[in-house]
């Protein structure tokens, strides 16, 4: 599309490549630009490669694509790492005057632009500008003014004091003039800017915003990539309303200290990921059993043991709908979007709180670490309600004691939510236990009252199921004949996907489903489909057992596990081709790109170091 | 921490459930001595949480009237930790096994030691896993001879109060169950205490253990409650008798009078539970920070 631009910049983890990125995806954002970003990080710790992609267009944009136009590269390596994105035309700027790329030249066919970085660096008041510089060089090679860079200057440096912000507005300014001083070409972008004020946020984040909206005031979680950042964001934040975040000893104390701040009354979250979900599961069944209101978050990343943390994957879907020992009623739900992880956490603590359940909130690697824009708007304070429950008046104690004047925190109701009361409250003093428990929270083997409260657990979920909006996300041709189903983060490429194949007059009914547990009934939409295409990053198929389960109809599968999230321009052709007769079939098995072989040599030299 | 509270009894902390510790079961007089520990501190069952561990010992939740959680075997402490974070006003007693809390939970009981929030922790320590009938536990004997351990476990016992000392504890104590007074008097200090208070109760097993009895505890334990001379603020007394191989003791063992909780330490205070019908004012600021 004219005015939009595929950018990077990539070097050692280490050479501040994030932050050199964000400063850019800000200024494109303070343009009125939209911004989606994604994140190359064969390692995070110095000696591994790693890269900051953005995509920008003046329209929104949902997705990565396969193609980049500039590339800031500190190292060779970088080059190596892009080849396949990089094409005809594309932009590399680097600094020839390093030894370490003095012998680089661009691959035929991309102009290479060598800009002493580091010696301008220097004059401008140090070396460690020399990212800055090329930031400039970046901004005069898209024509886009360098004033833009300098609110997000001032906002990364401003702690630093106000002269190591103007070092760095002339660092980039200095980068600027020598693409403008000393390079003869011209080159084609154009990046037009609008009056639009965009926010700029990433998965992590708007799910701690999302928290602290719901009215979330205790945090507790041990650090693990990619859920690290809520904690990060909540720390700082969250105090200013009484809040407080605990880093934990590990998973099994985060999640029981989350579980005691909800039995005491307050809004209360763990995030992990998968292998923290693994440590929580004994707890996770108490939570239930003791029908405790609480958040646990799984930012999902690949599996199983260690896997690729820093890489994308949707493959604990299994586990999240059924791990734990024993039948544990529950609440999962996923988010689709950078922006749904704030809308879907304000809606996990009000189904917590209503139905006195365990909800567990699923995001994944790749929503974690976009940065994406959005309007303001899109979180809008104003909008956000909370729903408490059952909350017992402290006027109203009384009315939920037996003949003995004692409280019932299991009281079998009809809809299988019982009476709360928050410790402190007079006449609400109760214990409840993970054994199995009366009405009284005491423990119990009588087999009624077993039957008895199994069922009101269950009832719980079944009122919620009657009483809640469980809807999908719904795009596209309502009529068409092929049916696209996903959950989590495919949602944008597959949106994107739609709009080309939609090009070709290839209609596309898209359900993304954030609900997964309880979760809306598909079957009409299945049957009304010729074609139905589950999507999703994982090796087996999960979510397509899941809707095989439920509409007892073979579905094709499009699979991706090769540690990188879908992509547009991949998922158009990969759903094509499930059309055309590939995948799905009496195995329910896919083709070969079930694998996503495609990508796997783009990473398959990447140093992979561990972040664990 | 009730107005009510020169009204409550240690009778009003117990509740209508019939024990069903063996007869003569150590853990009857340790949870005696908690309810009188909490009443003698003005404390009232509508502003008190329970936390019991499981194992024999975590029965108290259930013989006692709180706000009570019976949890996951070894995970009491950092429930605790979360209840006391959530509402510093109520008053908070973790309490659980030798298995439970040295063991299976040892991990916690460090950094709820480090961390120092103002709550108490009494570990029902008998030396032995009551509940599962009979195995060695980690303060057990080296060479107690159990079911899993036909020869002693050969492995040396952990030492809680050492290890509690290693941690950064600023207040350890120790008793003996049927010395009823004083172990109800180290309790109510370890809650009065600004911090972290930590006791350890032998509380015997009379069915499973047949080393470590009454008889043995009458006769072995020196008492620092009666030693006028013995000063608990003293770092280094503390030391000498927490790592004495010859004796053991009871009282309050060390406790540092400059214990600042945690809570104060990171300005938590109030009650979490109280938040606005919507969004809370001024979270619009958060959506700001993205421009
Ligand atoms: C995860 C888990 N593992 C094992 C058990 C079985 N279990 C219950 S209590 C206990 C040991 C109890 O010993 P202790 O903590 O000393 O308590 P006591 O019964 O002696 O009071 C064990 C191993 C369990 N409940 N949960
Ligand atoms: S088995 Fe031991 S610890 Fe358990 S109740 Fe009986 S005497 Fe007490
Ligand atoms: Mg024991």
């Amino acid at each position: 599309m004219p005015g939009d631009l595929n950018w990077a910049v990539g070097g050692e983890a280490g050479d501040g490549i994030d932050s050199t990125g964000k400063i850019f995806a800000q200024a494109l954002s303070r343009a009125g630009r939209h911004v989606f970003t994604s994140k190359d990080f064969a390692s995070r710790i110095r000696g591994g490669y790693t890269a900051y992609k953005i995509r920008t267009s003046p329209n929104r944009i949902e997705s990565v694509v396969d193609s980049l136009d500039v590339l800031i590269a500190l190292t060779e390596r970088t080059v190596e790492e892009n080849t396949d994105e990089l094409h005809e035309g594309s932009v590399i700027i680097y600094d020839g005057e390093r030894t370490m790329m003095e012998d680089f030249e661009a691959p035929e066919g991309m102009v290479g632009l060598s800009v002493p970085l580091q010696r301008l660096a220097e004059e401008a008041g140090g070396a460690i500008m020399q990212n800055v510089v090329a930031l400039g060089a970046a901004c005069a090679v898209c024509d886009f003014d360098v004033s833009y860079l300098d609110e997000s200057l001032e906002k990364r440096f401003g702690g630093k004091g106000s002269s190591i912000v103007e070092n760095n507005k002339q660092a980039a300014r200095a980068g600027r003039d020598f693409i403008d001083d000393e390079v003869a070409e011209t080159f084609p972008y154009d990046l037009e800017t609008t009056d639009a004020d965009y926010v700029l946020l990433n998965g992590d984040e708007a799910i701690g915003m999302g928290a602290i909206a719901a009215g979330c005031r205790f945090y507790a979680g041990y650090p693990i990539t990619p859920a690290t950042a809520v904690m990060e964001y909540l720390t700082g934040r969250i105090e200013r309303w009484g809040g407080h975040v605990v880093q934990a000893e590990d998973e099994l104390s985060a999640i029981n200290m989350a579980l005691g701040a909800a039995r005491t009354g307050a809004r209360a979250m763990t995030a992990t990921s998968g292998p923290g979900i693994d440590l929580m599961a004994e707890s996770f069944g108490l939570i239930a059993t003791t029908e405790t209101p609480l958040v646990i978050c799984d930012v999902m990343r690949s599996g199983p043991s260690t896997g690729m943390p820093t890489k994308q994957e949707q493959g604990d879907l299994d586990m999240l709908l059924s791990g734990g020992h024993g039948e544990i009623p529950r609440v999962v739900v996923g988010a689709t979007s950078v922006a749904e992880c704030f809308h879907k956490t304000v809606e996990a603590f009000n189904l917590a709180e209503k139905y006195q359940t365990p909800v567990y909130l699923v995001a994944d690697l790749a929503l974690s670490v976009t940065e994406q824009t959005y309007p303001p708007e899109e979180f809008d304070m104003d909008a956000v309600e909370i729903d408490r429950g059952n909350l017992v008046d402290p006027s109203a104690v009384e009315e939920w004691q037996n003949d003995s004047g004692q409280f019932t925190p299991h009281a079998a109701t009809e809809d299988g939510v019982s009476p709360r009361t928050i410790p402190g409250t007079p006449g609400g003093a109760h214990m409840t236990t993970g054994l199995e428990h009366d009405e009284l929270g005491r423990r119990t083997e009588e087999t009624d009252a077993r039957v008895e409260q199994v069922d009101k657990r269950q009832r719980k979920v079944d009122t919620a199921r009657r009483a809640e909006d469980w809807s999908p996300r719904e795009f596209g041709d309502g009529d068409a004949d092929t049916l696209v189903l996903s959950w989590g983060s495919n949602e944008g490429a597959i949106r994107e996907a739609m709009d080309s194949l939609a090009d070709d007059d290839t209609a596309i009914r898209f359900l993304s489903v954030p609900y997964l547990s309880p979760r809306p009934d598909l079957t009409e939409a299945v049957e009304a489909a010729e074609d139905v295409i589950v999507v999703e990053c994982n090796a087996t198929g999960q979510f397509a057992d899941v809707i095989e389960h439920d509409t007892l109809t073979r579905v094709k599968r499009v699979n991706k596990y090769n540690g990188v999230r879908f992509d547009a321009d991949e998922l158009a052709a990969r759903i094509t081709e499930a059309i055309g007769g590939g995948g799905g079939g009496d195995d329910g098995s896919s083709d070969g790109g079930k694998s996503g072989e495609g990508d796997d040599d783009a990473e398959s030299d990447a140093q992979q170091e561990v972040t664990t | 921490m009730s107005s009510e509270s020169s009204d409550v009894r240690f009778i009003d902390f117990k509740s209508d459930a019939q024990p069903t510790w063996c007869p003569g079961c150590g853990d009857f007089g340790t949870m005696n001595g908690m309810m009188k520990a909490l009443a003698n501190t003005g404390n009232h069952p509508d502003d008190t949480f329970i936390v019991a561990g499981i194992g024999c010992s975590g029965k108290i939740g259930t013989y006692m009237h709180s706000y009570a959680l019976h949890g996951v075997h070894g995970r009491a402490l950092p429930v605790g930790i979360g209840v006391k974070t959530a509402n510093p006003e109520l008053e908070v007693m973790v309490s659980g096994g030798d298995g439970d809390g040295y063991s299976i939970g040892a991990g916690h009981f460090v950094h709820a030691v480090r961390r120092n929030i103002d709550m108490s922790y009494v570990v029902m320590d008998n030396r032995i896993y009551g509940l599962t009938k009979g195995q060695y536990s980690p303060t057990s004997r080296e060479d107690f001879e159990t079911a899993t351990s036909p020869e002693g476990p050969q492995q040396s016992p952990v030492n809680p109060l050492a290890l509690a000392l290693a941690s950064g504890a600023t207040f350890i104590g120790q008793t003996f169950s049927s010395d009823a007074q004083r172990h109800a008097q180290v309790v109510q200090r370890a809650i009065e205490h600004d911090g972290f208070g930590f006791v350890n109760v032998y509380s015997p097993c009379v069915t499973f253990n047949d080393v470590d009895t009454y008889d043995y505890f009458r006769e072995s334990l020196v008492d620092l409650g009666d030693d006028d001379a013995y000063d608990p603020a003293d770092y280094e007394a503390a030391v000498d008798r927490i790592m004495d191989t010859e004796k053991e003791y009871q009282g309050v063992i060390y406790q540092d009078p400059d214990s600042v909780p945690y809570e104060e330490k990171h300005g938590v205070s109030g009650r979490m539970a109280n938040i606005p019908d919507g969004a809370p004012e001024g979270a619009t600021d958060l959506v700001r920070e993205f421009y």
